[in-house]
């Protein structure tokens, strides 16, 4: 079980009905059911990851966020949650709002681009930077819209969006991100897990 | 026809109101059943057929002697694991295979009912098979289940009863018959009419058949089960035993002779009128139309998990039409699952060995089945 879906699982009240966006195998999705959620659907872009879930008897359609989270009605579920996926999407702004909207709360994995080694990478080498939370190259990633810690905050603060709790994650290390460590924590945290509310 | 007095069938002595207004009543309905319905009576799995199926799913058709038209996916340890569940299947009303239908014998006049049958509905074919349920005193099935016509019948049956089925399985169907699905049954039914031989529905008085009629719309219907991509690799230009094109209206080419052979062999099995009645059944099918233009009001007060499936290269219900279900689902927040499987066979996909289909589906329902039993205990 990664540390991340730990912190995720803990954001989560019991009996929640629960929107799972980028489920990938379901393993989340399988997490929530075993532990406390009695409600949990996913969406998935891949049909490979969406025939597993579904094998699993999992409620996952195939469908892609940018798209599909017009077809669910506002407010309709008490956790939406979107894993290492934000950095992806053409629209990642507009994606945020229909996660809002769809979602009473939401909570939203990712990767952050200011940590120290991608920092490193970037000043030292002169190089885009390749990490392990980052493989790719910059001419085949899927990464369109890569952010910091920082920068996710600042987006929060213009938007009016509520961020509740905020998570650091450095390998398997969690510790809470506030305003006053926020500087810091953007420097060694591989990835940021955020609880919002519109 | 011989082996018609073997088949299984219910009378219906229940009075039937069918949406044309008329009422019918102690009429017979065929069915076939596989594997064993269990003490509990928790594993019953109704299927639905489409426009030319019947109620033998599975192994081998008594009377045409050929495999079951969904023995792919019904039988032991098949996706419809009859080791595991008890599968039910009937021949719709409006059918050919020992249903109340235009063929059957009228008893006052001791001749068949042709176009005297009323124009029957989806909804009619799911009413009429819901006595199923009460003759094998079932209280609820665990899945109803079917592709193109019979994911039709498998939403009507949602509807019609929210509470009488755990899991909804309709494949490469749609809520609502669209124009170009009208169109083609049209196109099937003026072959069949426009046939001297059809005799306005009397040929069985007049000791003639249909057939070339009948013929001409099978063939035309099997194009559009098939994709262009999946016709194109199969057939190409090849052509059919011969090495040079013979300047006349033969089959040259294998296509052709492949779609001669499949409306020939289809007139033995299926009779015109049925063709006819079934077809405008589908036609008139549009479930959202039935909740007053809202089609998530269809399925409102359903506790039932469904899982759609649809298939990349059928353009007969393509993938948007099964989508538009899924939609109206998740706007109730009913549980839904949805997939699109990859496969260049067309719209006839759910009928033949597409391995990530059947497999997707046999795991679904194992897991679903046992979930459902884990949380009863």
């Amino acid at each position: 079980m990664k540390e991340e879906f730990k912190v995720i699982s803990k954001f989560i009240e019991e009996k929640s009905r629960v929107l799972d966006v980028g489920c990938g195998d379901g393993i989340l999705m399988e997490y929530l059911l075993k532990n406390k959620v009695v409600d949990v659907r996913g969406l998935e872009i891949s049909k490979e990851k969406v025939k597993k879930c579904l094998s699993k008897g999992l409620a996952v359609i195939e469908g892609d966020a940018e798209n599909d989270l017009r077809q669910f009605p506002d407010l309709s579920f008490d956790y939406v949650i979107l894993s290492q996926t934000l950095q992806a999407f053409m629209n990642p702004e507009n994606v945020i709002e229909n996660l809002l909207r769809v979602g009473k709360k939401v909570i939203v994995t990712i990767p952050n681009f200011g940590h120290w080694k991608v920092r490193l990478d970037l000043l030292l080498k002169g190089e885009m930077p390749v990490t392990k939370n980052l493989p790719y190259q910059w001419y085949n990633t899927p990464n369109l819209h890569m952010c910091t810690i920082q920068d996710f905050y600042n987006f929060c603060n213009n938007k009016r969006v509520n961020i509740y709790k905020s998570i650091s994650l450095n390998g398997e290390k969690i510790s809470n991100i506030t305003t006053s460590n926020l500087k810091y924590k953007n420097l060694i945290s591989e990835l940021g897990i955020f609880l919002l509310e519109k | 026809m011989s082996n018609l007095n073997e088949m299984k069938n219910i009378i219906i002595g229940k009075t039937l109101k069918l949406d044309c207004g008329k009422e019918i009543s102690n009429f017979p309905l065929a069915y076939e059943t596989y594997g064993n319905l269990n003490e509990k009576k928790d594993n019953a799995i109704l299927i639905f057929h489409a426009l030319t199926g019947d109620q033998y799913a599975s192994g081998i058709n008594p009377i045409t002697k050929k495999e079951g038209w969904w023995n792919y996916a019904v039988g032991p340890g098949k996706s419809f694991d009859t080791d595991k569940f008890f599968v039910i299947c009937a021949n719709v009303i409006g059918g050919c295979m020992g249903s109340y239908g235009p063929g059957t014998i009228d008893p006052l006049t001791n001749k068949p009912i042709g176009t005297n049958f009323p124009v029957i509905t989806i909804n009619d074919m799911v009413n009429a098979q819901y006595n199923l349920l009460d003759y094998f005193k079932i209280e609820k099935l665990f899945a109803v289940a079917g592709g193109s016509m019979g994911g039709m019948q498998v939403l009507q049956f949602v509807s019609n009863f929210p509470n009488k089925a755990r899991v909804a399985l309709p494949i490469a169907c749609t809520a609502s018959h669209s124009a170009q699905n009208i169109a083609f049954n049209e196109l099937g039914r003026q072959a069949i009419m426009s046939d001297s031989n059809w005799k306005e529905g009397l040929y069985d008085e007049k000791s003639t058949n249909p057939d070339k009629g009948l013929a001409v719309a099978r063939m035309a219907a099997h194009i559009t089960y098939l994709s262009k991509q999946g016709l194109q690799e199969k057939f190409g230009r090849n052509l059919q035993e011969r090495s040079d094109l013979k300047f006349g209206f033969d089959a040259d080419f294998q296509i052709e002779s492949y779609l001669r052979y499949q409306g020939s062999v289809f007139v033995d099995r299926f009779d015109a009128n049925s063709y006819l009645y079934i077809t405008r059944a589908m036609d008139y099918f549009d479930l959202t139309k039935q909740h007053g233009g809202n089609l998530s009001k269809a399925f409102k007060d359903t506790k039932t998990k469904f899982f759609i499936i649809s298939f990349t290269s059928d353009w007969l219900y393509p993938t948007s039409e099964n989508k538009d279900i899924v939609i109206a689902l998740n706007a109730i927040g009913a549980d839904v699952g949805f997939v699109e499987i990859k496969t260049d066979k067309g719209h006839d996909s759910f009928l033949l060995d597409v391995p990530d289909f059947l497999s997707t589906i046999k795991n679904y329902l194992n897991t679903t089945y046992s979930n459902i039993n884990e949380r009863r205990i």
